[in-house]
């Protein structure tokens, strides 16, 4: 049961970051679609074991269902995006309802128009950010292009703190070699005090040992 | 990490000083006008002749706005395994290519396209078979690759450098995309290959030059009707729409003269850009 309680509490700050960068991601994707007043905005977190993109955080149309859905990493515009590391918008998506269909993988529904950028942290790509049904008013602009590159920029930094918060909790699993360091700081917790005083100065020892 | 270029390209050590009975042997015909213009840059091509291979997501075949695609090949290979070469049935993974080719032969209608896929098997190792298919492309002696595409990968960058090279001394003409994004990327930031950026104009025709590198030239590439999926259209936006735009302008000119290095078609390019032809009117 301690053992339990202590795991946790180590867990607990690494969870509550998690939990917090979730929220920035959520709130990233509500401002990217307030700011273009656009239907919808969403993120995929490339998972490189799998080769898959992740569906991270949506706002707007198909939110609830969309979370955790998986895409493949090299087809379609989110793939393409992902790969070449380049922007691309696209309007007109209508036009054609077999193109449309295909689209709609990646977003929930059929857009009339997408904008995608690629999420990079130095030179690693970790997702994509995909803005969906701006206002068609007049032509487009480079200025939109940068603002949207501006938000993914500040996506890719979330994004980076998520993923380090997801290697962090990996680290107090039981499944980690390191998760030993968790499981004795648990053990040691539950000791009377009598017993503990004794361990923390063996622990002490060893620390002098390992790292004079 | 893919093999180091240079050993393929490694040529018998030529004179590199001239020695003055060598005069001879480089003297240039008189084929350029006082002022080279773009009635005598390309005026009457339609690129027939000249090869150009569009490194993407494949091209979709029987697409009317692109036309016959001559060859199509595809990077495949699991990941830790050298890329291989295949002959591609599969088309286009994404749309991105299709428009690409269907920009080029808008401009130029009679070049011979060939389409080398290196998307749509996974993001691991994609950057290799960028590197792979870029290789065969070169090695193929084509006119013109179109990088509508980059990688951040700094392990590929020495790899594609020597590449962009070997294509730049072999007469092969490498047009890529800049990044959209104040991002490093590779290979348009290299000067053995043309960088293209986009303008905000509706005209094909129109590019500019820029004197401020490493972005040197600025096609259209805003709200540009391209071909995609399914034989469909889309009105598509990104410097990636910008690059096939001077990649037909380079088929044209070298399809009207073969003769030209890459060096010798910026050139042509440079003085027949928008920006250098008005400023000469004055």
């Amino acid at each position: 049961m301690a053992d339990e309680k202590l795991r946790d509490a180590v867990a607990a700050g690494v969870l509550a970051a998690e939990a917090g960068h979730r929220d920035l991601l959520q709130s990233i994707v509500e401002v990217a679609r307030a700011i273009f007043a656009a239907r919808a905005s969403s993120i995929f977190l490339l998972d490189k074991q799998a080769d898959e993109l992740v569906f991270e955080a949506v706002a707007g149309e198909g939110a609830a269902s969309l979370i955790g859905q998986r895409l493949p990493s090299s087809t379609g515009i989110a793939g393409w995006v992902l790969v070449t590391g380049q922007p691309l918008v696209l309007d007109d998506l209508e036009n054609d309802p077999r193109f449309a269909r295909d689209v709609a993988e990646s977003t929930g529904y059929v857009p009339k128009s997408l904008m995608a950028v690629p999420l990079l942290h130095d030179e690693e790509v970790l997702g994509v950010l995909q803005v969906l049904d701006r206002p068609q008013r007049e032509r487009f602009s480079l200025q939109e292009m940068e603002l949207l590159g501006l938000f993914a920029n500040q996506a890719a930094i979330a994004l980076d703190l998520l993923g380090r918060a997801r290697r962090a909790r990996a680290v107090v699993d039981d499944e980690s070699p390191l998760g030993v360091v968790a499981r004795l700081a648990a053990t040691l917790d539950a000791l009377p005090v009598e017993r503990r005083d004794p361990a923390l100065a063996l622990l002490g020892a060893l620390e002098r040992v390992l790292n004079p | 990490m893919a093999e180091p270029a240079e050993e393929e390209y490694e040529e018998e050590l030529p004179a590199w000083s001239l020695p003055t009975a060598g005069l001879d042997a480089i003297r240039m015909p008189p084929t350029w006008p006082d002022r080279v213009d773009r009635e005598w840059a390309w005026g009457g091509s339609t690129g027939k002749g000249a090869v150009v291979a569009v490194v993407d997501s494949g091209i979709e075949r029987g697409h009317s706005l692109v036309g016959d695609v001559e060859e199509a090949v595809v990077v495949t290979g699991a990941a830790g395994e050298e890329p291989q070469i295949e002959e591609d049935e599969e088309g286009d993974a994404c749309g991105h290519g299709t428009a690409c080719a269907g920009i080029i032969r808008s401009l130029a209608p009679e070049c011979r396209l060939v389409s080398v896929r290196v998307l749509g098997s996974g993001w691991t190792g994609s950057g290799r078979k960028l590197v792979a298919g870029l290789r065969w492309a070169i090695d193929q002696g084509v006119d013109v690759i179109n990088m509508s595409l980059s990688t951040t990968k700094l392990d590929l960058a020495a790899a594609l450098h020597e590449l962009t090279d070997a294509a730049y001394f072999n007469r092969t003409i490498v047009v890529a995309s800049a990044h959209n994004m104040p991002v490093e990327s590779f290979p348009w930031r290299f000067s053995s290959v043309l960088s293209v950026g986009s303008h905000e104009l509706d005209q094909g025709d129109t590019f500019f030059y820029n004197p401020n590198p490493p972005v040197e030239f600025f096609a259209r590439g805003v709200e540009v009707e391209v071909a995609w999926l399914g034989g469909s259209s889309v009105r598509s936006t990104g410097n990636s729409f910008a690059t096939p735009h001077m990649s037909g302008h380079c088929a044209l000119i070298r399809a009207k003269h073969p003769e030209l290095t890459p060096f010798q078609v910026k050139s042509v390019l440079y003085l027949t850009a928008n920006n250098v032809l008005e400023e000469d009117r004055g």
